[in-house]
């Protein structure tokens, strides 16, 4: 099976791009058209992905499957390195459910200034770069993913945005790119250390272990700083609020669902594996700025008055645990940290998904001028408060299982790791779920329960606007909220995915 | 004990389909949860069809899994180990190793699961008549039946993660039925308020589970193939010998506070005053008889854990008994000032949760868990007998001052329901309290804690005297207010006014108009759905209590014989996992591991505290166990050996009297005070200034809700968040931005001075000269492309012809 | 070999281009004339490969007309932008850039 089927990773990358193609000589006029051509071909590629999905060996998770390897640029021994294994998989399939849904959702919600052709477009490219970034397994090729994210991305806040755009755009960009150019160092300061004979990732795990500690202390300097701007991790995250407040529903909801975890991913995938003597080495650090971040973000939540910004404020805490699971290198945190990656990604998207609305409906987002929202639009306000239940890590929805074992894990970090450290991590990052019901709960408190406001009564001109969830929104989000509950309810269905290969990745910590 | 020998060569534990398969019954409420979610609204009686059902559902299962369980001690020979049945499927897996979800029944889990069932049946049927015309009727229903589905879930939990799933499920639904009228910003912060607080006490919860799994694992999966989450493994390890002091120590009070804050103890105590916000069926039903006692539950459930990690029945005083008794006093004294019914019941709930708590705390596992039975029955019916007098005579006003007052003329049945379950609240004999309290109290003495057993009389008394205070309100002197039949006006209710009238409120003035009606008829009786619910506990309060009569002998200790799990050392292997199947365990007694029987256990250790006036009089047909006290050598435990107060007639009269004295204080006081209008008594807390600060600091709750709301939430909502936040904006994004900015600066600088001056400066002079041959040059910049391709052909002309110079 | 003829028609065929694209008004004439240059060099190109007996030769000269292609391809909608707005394609007009 490995071999016949190797076809069906390329296939599902570039499809988007085909897609791509056809739009582009599709007539701008005709908007009806380029949208069905955009959905279709998103949902074709999501269709390749259910395909991988049956036809993924789930006895073999831990193992790479569809491995396609061809040589690309030999000049630099860079070469056409794909594989898929069960780190890789649920992210791979989330990128593709993601953007089908907010392609869905952009039936009616193209956002101003119009011109849906570009739009679906860009969104389409994104998808190549998300879906290539997770099945690389050659640094060249992953860097080029990773960078051909961004511009679609730029574009998306930059025309599409609010009225602050220029700036967030121009900041997401250049933060990002700044963080990328020392992963590239990074990236090329490894190779030459290993030889210069190969970008391949396994190549690499293999003769990583060769380079002297310092060095890789240094290589794992670069790259961590690469992957934490776009995590993001505090103090790297300030691009990150701008960028989602400014970002249009659909760009908050792909940023936040699929691009963050690129960061957190390309730890795992990479910087880990490869350098383990400095992954341990650089742990506790993390596992600190990890948790700074949680309680961090979840006091900037408390401080916004702005149900966007702070949604998206809550992305830096959340990612806290993701990062927290990932610096304490057992296999246990690993597994919290994946799941974490795809619970946060689900209800995080949903969150924007209902913020993006909830400004349709109202034209704003300040939290002190909505209130009431359960009596004006019932349906929206509990999916609101159904998020915020996800958010917050309820038992029995998908939050939950990021959250709790990643708390669990930094009991019991690594050997090597300081101990009393990480439990210290673990009381705090304890507390920050205090702090999560806080904001989340005040939010829904102050902007579902009581009266409407008098400006948003009947009657005060907003009637037309406020209407609850139509039938598109249900579409692109009702998979979205039986995925944050099965997922809740039956966590095995992706802990037996990521579980064997999250053992494989780190082999070398004898875990 | 002699029979038992003779017939322990080989005994086969009975089991039986209920028992076997008590994992469905959560599982009925959250399938009918689904079902009124989606379908609710377009069901005839609005979904609650649905809810009431499932939980008569639940009900059936869960007497019959009751009545199996009861066989399977029956069967067994008197003090052996009953194994519990105990069922796990994979849930999720880590590191290899898979986590399950599961059932573990023993007699603890029948007993609360029957509770759970039956209350929350009790009280859907109530709420079908209550809530009648409710905007948000469906909603009512599906929030009760998941909170029945989380709360029986918790119960049957195999593991931590389990009973933390369920745990969590009863916060959310606690925090949307405390919010369930939430148009009124007072109830959608009380709803808050309990969230917030429970979760604080979780931090425990889940570091206490963490520190627990790691510090267990290795020994329950080398010894019993369970995980370190597992109950019956957890249990078992904290008896071993094999923790380590620290950590136990740590995971048992992690663990206790996460109890302290959903049992309502001190000093996390004072969001359940604030949940009576939510209808009345919510308050007997989660706030009082069954969620809240969920704390309670988890240190029964893991009690071993508890038993060594805190030194139970060690020397001195430990953290449970501790918070148990602070809470039983200060709760107990609060109930005294306070105006509205509910929450001087609610504050009752905090008290009674106190002594099971304190029960717990010193050895007394059994009276702590017979009190969890009992109060569950007589609190309930006074929540919902307060219920009753508020829907039918007070104009859905909870204000015993102002509104109530005379009802026991109109209302017999609640009235009557009303005394029977007071006195069973305040322990006299023959109700079901004095069984249950009074055994606590006994025990507590009995194992050496004499202080706490001066605390318990104490919060008799004062039991006694604030239910004699609430009842005199209530139902005896002349009716006011509401009950006397005044029209009420919305600004009428002041801010400690009940909110239940909001539910008729939301919907219009037709509503409002019909429960004028209410006030014109003056107070009645409730209809049967209300009064049924009230017979059916009243009666349970009544009798509830023989189920485990001490006074009467050892043969009426039924419930100790069911529910109390037995010290005996036993063979790991003979009890792994008893997986489905058959379902039956077997344990034979000629293997080297059984238990320690007969006179070698009396010549055991003797037990830590009051070893010394051990009476063994009561304790015949039992035997000692070394459990809790030595590790054991071959085999393990699953439960400490505890002890047992020798009931006597002497003390229980004590604490009758005291009991009594309470109540006719408070009388003679509520006469002179209320009836009377006593000019020595009136106002005097306005006059005595010590008096006066005593009663001021009761009202204001010891200021603690001062402490969290003003100061901890409000600093770090405030200045804390706002500084993190502009830290936020000016340091982190200032470096960022200063970052740009200092680039760009620099950029022009460089520009500026380097380029411009130095640079240029020296480019300058050829610049002139520069310029005079651009001038010349000027005429070739054309703009003409034909000039330009002119300009090429002939440059690379030349170029080649200097190539080919050179080469040549 | 007849490398030298090849040679020859290479460097006709490049003055000829070289001319009308010093000497042409007209944009297309000047265009085609660029065609010519690119083509003399491909002769030249092929014929050294001949000589050589390797195939470098002939990979390059199908990349120049690749390039000439597209080149030729972005100048014609140029001149056709140019006669949209100006109504003309004479390049002695275009003086815009003048310096």
């Amino acid at each position: 099976m490995l071999s016949e089927h190797n076809w069906v990773l390329s296939v599902g990358t570039f499809l988007p791009l085909v897609g791509v193609i056809i739009m582009l000589f599709l007539p701008k006029a005709d908007e009806a058209l380029t949208k069905a051509v955009g959905i279709i071909t998103a949902a074709a590629t999501l269709a390749v992905g259910v395909f991988t999905l049956i036809q993924f060996d789930y006895g073999r998770a831990g193992e790479m499957q569809f491995v396609a390897n061809h040589e690309w640029i030999s000049v630099i021994k860079s070469s056409y390195f794909i594989g898929l294994d069960g780190i890789s998989l649920p992210l791979y399939f989330l990128s593709m459910v993601i953007t089908l849904l907010v392609m869905i959702y952009s039936w009616d919600h193209v956002p101003s200034p119009g011109n849906p052709k570009a739009f679906f477009i860009l969104m389409l490219v994104l998808q190549t770069g998300m879906a290539g970034t997770f099945i690389s397994r050659d640094l060249i090729l992953f860097f080029v993913f990773f960078e051909l994210v961004l511009l679609p991305m730029y574009f998306m806040i930059g025309v599409w945005g609010g009225e602050n755009r220029q700036y967030a755009s121009l900041k997401f960009f250049l933060y990002t790119m700044f963080g990328s150019a020392l992963m590239l160092v990074a990236f090329l300061a490894l190779f030459f250390k290993t030889g210069a004979e190969s970008f391949s990732i396994p190549f690499l795990i293999e003769n990583g272990l060769n380079i002297s500690r310092t060095t890789q202390i240094w290589i794992f300097g670069g790259m961590f700083v690469g992957f934490a701007v776009k995590v993001p991790m505090f103090p790297f995250h300030t691009w990150l609020p701008d960028a989602h407040t400014q970002a249009p529903t659909q760009g908050s909801v792909i940023l936040a669902a699929i691009l963050l975890k690129l960061g957190t991913y390309g730890f795992v995938r990479i910087a880990i594996p490869i350098l383990p003597e400095a992954a341990k080495a650089w742990a506790p650090y993390i596992g600190a700025l990890a948790v700074i971040g949680i309680i961090y973000g979840a006091l900037g939540c408390l401080a916004q008055t702005d149900m966007k910004r702070l949604i998206a404020f809550s992305s830096v805490a959340h990612m806290g645990y993701v990062m927290l699971g990932i610096s304490t290198l057992t296999s246990f945190g690993m597994n919290a940290a994946m799941f974490g990656m795809v619970a946060h990604g689900l209800i995080t998207g949903m969150l924007f998904f209902v913020a993006g609305s909830v400004k349709e409906r109202y034209h704003t987002l300040e939290i002190k001028r909505l209130s009431g929202m359960l009596l004006q639009i019932p349906k929206l306000g509990w999916i609101m408060g159904f998020c915020a239940m996800a958010s917050l890590g309820l038992p029995g929805l998908a939050g939950f299982w990021g959250e709790f074992p990643a708390i669990l894990s930094a009991y019991q970090p690594a050997d090597g790791l300081p101990v009393e450290v990480f439990r210290a991590y673990m009381v705090i990052a304890a507390i920050g779920t205090v702090f999560a019901a806080g904001y989340l709960l005040w939010l829904f408190q102050r902007t579902a329960f009581g009266e409407p406001t008098a400006e948003f009564s009947p009657g005060h001109g907003h009637d037309e606007d406020i209407h609850d969830v139509n039938k598109f929104e249900w579409l692109a989000w009702s998979p979205l909220l039986i995925a944050i509950v099965v997922f809740g309810v039956y966590p095995q269905l992706m802990f037996k995915v990521l579980d064997p290969a999250v053992g494989v990745t780190l082999k070398a910590f004898g875990g | 004990m002699l029979a038992a020998a003779t017939e322990m060569t080989e005994t086969v534990l009975s089991s039986g389909w209920f028992l076997e398969n008590a994992w469905i019954i959560p599982i009925i409420p959250a399938i009918s949860f689904a079902l009124i979610i989606f379908f609710g609204k377009r069901m005839p009686k609005k979904g609650s069809e649905f809810g009431v059902a499932s939980m008569l559902g639940a009900l059936v299962f869960s007497a019959g899994a009751a009545y199996q369980w009861i066989q399977r001690v029956n069967g067994a020979a008197e003090g052996a180990y009953i194994a519990p049945i105990v069922k796990t499927w994979t849930w999720w897996q880590n590191d290899g190793v898979s986590l399950g979800i599961g059932q573990h029944v023993d007699g603890l889990t029948v007993t609360i699961l029957l509770v759970v069932a039956f209350i929350s049946s009790l009280v859907q049927i109530y709420s079908l008549e209550y809530l009648r015309g409710d905007r948000r009727y469906t909603h009512f229903f599906a929030s009760l039946t998941l909170f029945s589905a989380g709360m029986l879930n918790m119960v049957v939990a195999e593991n931590m993660i389990q009973l933390i799933l369920g745990w969590e499920i009863m916060g959310l639904c606690s925090f949307m039925l405390i919010g369930h009228w939430w148009e009124e910003g007072a109830n959608s912060r009380a709803a808050l308020k309990a969230f917030f607080t429970t979760r604080t006490g979780d931090i425990g919860l889940l570091t206490g589970t963490a520190v627990l799994y790691f510090a267990a694992n290795d020994w329950t999966t080398k010894t019993l193939g369970v995980s370190g989450f597992s109950i019956r493994g957890l249990s078992s390890w904290a008896l071993s010998g094999d923790p380590s002091s620290a950590a136990i120590t740590v995971g048992a009070v992690a663990l206790f506070i996460a109890a302290i804050g959903k049992s309502g103890q001190f000093p996390l105590h004072t969001w359940l005053p604030d949940a009576m916000a939510g209808p009345t069926p919510v308050s007997s039903l989660l706030h009082s008889s069954t969620m809240v006692v969920a704390g309670v539950f988890l240190v029964a459930r893991v009690y071993p854990v508890f038993f060594e990690g805190l030194d139970i029945l060690g020397s001195g005083a430990n953290f449970i008994v501790i918070i148990g008794g602070i809470t039983i006093v200060i709760a107990a004294l609060l109930a005294f000032v306070q105006t509205d019914i509910k929450k001087v019941l609610a504050y009752s709930t905090v008290s009674q949760l106190g002594y099971m708590m304190m029960g717990l705390g010193a050895g007394a596992w059994l009276p702590a868990v017979f009190h969890i039975f009992t109060h569950a029955f007589f609190k309930a019916c006074l929540f919902l007998g307060a219920g009753s007098i508020s829907h039918s005579s007070s104009h859905h006003s909870f204000e015993m001052k102002k509104d109530m007052g005379g009802l026991r003329k109109f209302m017999p049945i609640t009235f009557t329901t009303w005394i029977i379950s007071t006195l069973a609240l305040c322990g006299v004999f023959p109700f079901s309290g004095f069984f249950s309290k009074d055994e606590i109290i006994d025990n507590v003495g009995h194992n050496g804690y004499n202080v706490f057993m001066i605390v318990g009389l104490t919060g008799a008394f004062l039991t006694a005297a604030y239910m004699t205070r609430a009842t005199y309100l209530t139902f005896f002197g002349s009716p006011r207010g509401a009950s006397a039949g005044e029209h009420h006006e919305e600004e009428g209710h002041g801010a400690h006014a009940s909110h239940d009238d909001h539910a008729h409120d939301t919907h219009g003035h037709d509503a409002h108009a019909s429960h004028d009606d209410h006030a014109s008829h003056g107070p009645h009786e409730s209809g049967w759905l209300i009064t049924a619910p009230l017979i059916i506990l009243a009666t349970l309060a009544l009798s509830s209590g023989f189920l485990n009569a001490a006074p009467f002998g050892h043969s009426w200790e039924n419930f100790k014989k069911w529910v109390e799990p037995s010290a005996e050392v036993i063979n790991p292997t003979g009890i792994a996992y008893v997986t489905g199947g058959a379902g039956e365990a077997r344990i034979s007694s000629d293997e080297p591991t059984e238990p320690v029987v007969g006179e070698e256990a009396q010549s055991g250790a003797p037990l830590a505290a009051a070893s010394g006036e051990e009476d063994h009089s009561s304790e015949e047909g039992h035997h000692k166990s070394d459990c809790g006290t030595k590790t054991p050598v071959d085999g393990v435990c699953v439960a400490p050996q505890l002890n047992h107060a020798p009931f006597k007639w002497s003390k229980a009269g004590l604490s009758m009297l005291i009991v009594f004295a309470g109540m006719l204080s408070s009388w003679i006081l509520c006469v002179q005070l209320y009836e009377r209008k006593n000019k020595k008594l009136v106002g005097l807390t306005e006059r005595n200034k010590a008096l006066g600060a005593g009663y001021k600091f009761l009202v204001n709750k010891y200021y603690l809700d001062a402490l969290y709301e003003n100061v901890i939430v409000r600093s770090i909502a405030h200045p804390i968040a706002r500084g993190a936040y502009w830290i936020n904006q000016n340091i982190l994004d200032g470096i960022v931005n200063g970052a740009g900015t200092s680039a760009k600066t620099v950029a022009g600088w460089v520009y500026r001075n380097v380029d411009q001056k130095l640079v240029d400066g020296a480019v300058n002079g050829s610049g002139n000269a520069a310029q005079a041959a651009g001038g010349a040059l000027q005429p070739v910049q054309s703009g003409k492309v034909n000039m330009y391709g002119a300009l090429l052909f002939g440059s690379a002309a030349i170029g080649a012809l200097i190539l080919v110079i050179i080469n040549t | 070999m007849l490398l030298n003829q090849f040679l020859i028609l290479g460097a006709v065929l490049f003055c000829i281009g070289v001319y009308g694209v010093i000497a042409r008004k007209n944009a297309v004439m000047v265009l085609m004339s660029i065609e010519l240059i690119l083509n003399s060099v491909n002769i030249n190109l092929l014929a050294f490969s001949l000589r050589n007996g390797s195939v470098d030769g002939h990979t390059f000269a199908l990349y120049v007309i690749a390039v000439a292609a597209a080149e030729v391809g972005v100048g014609l909608a140029m001149v056709l932008l140019m006669y949209r707005n100006r109504r003309s394609i004479g390049l002695d007009e275009l003086s815009e850039m003048k310096g």
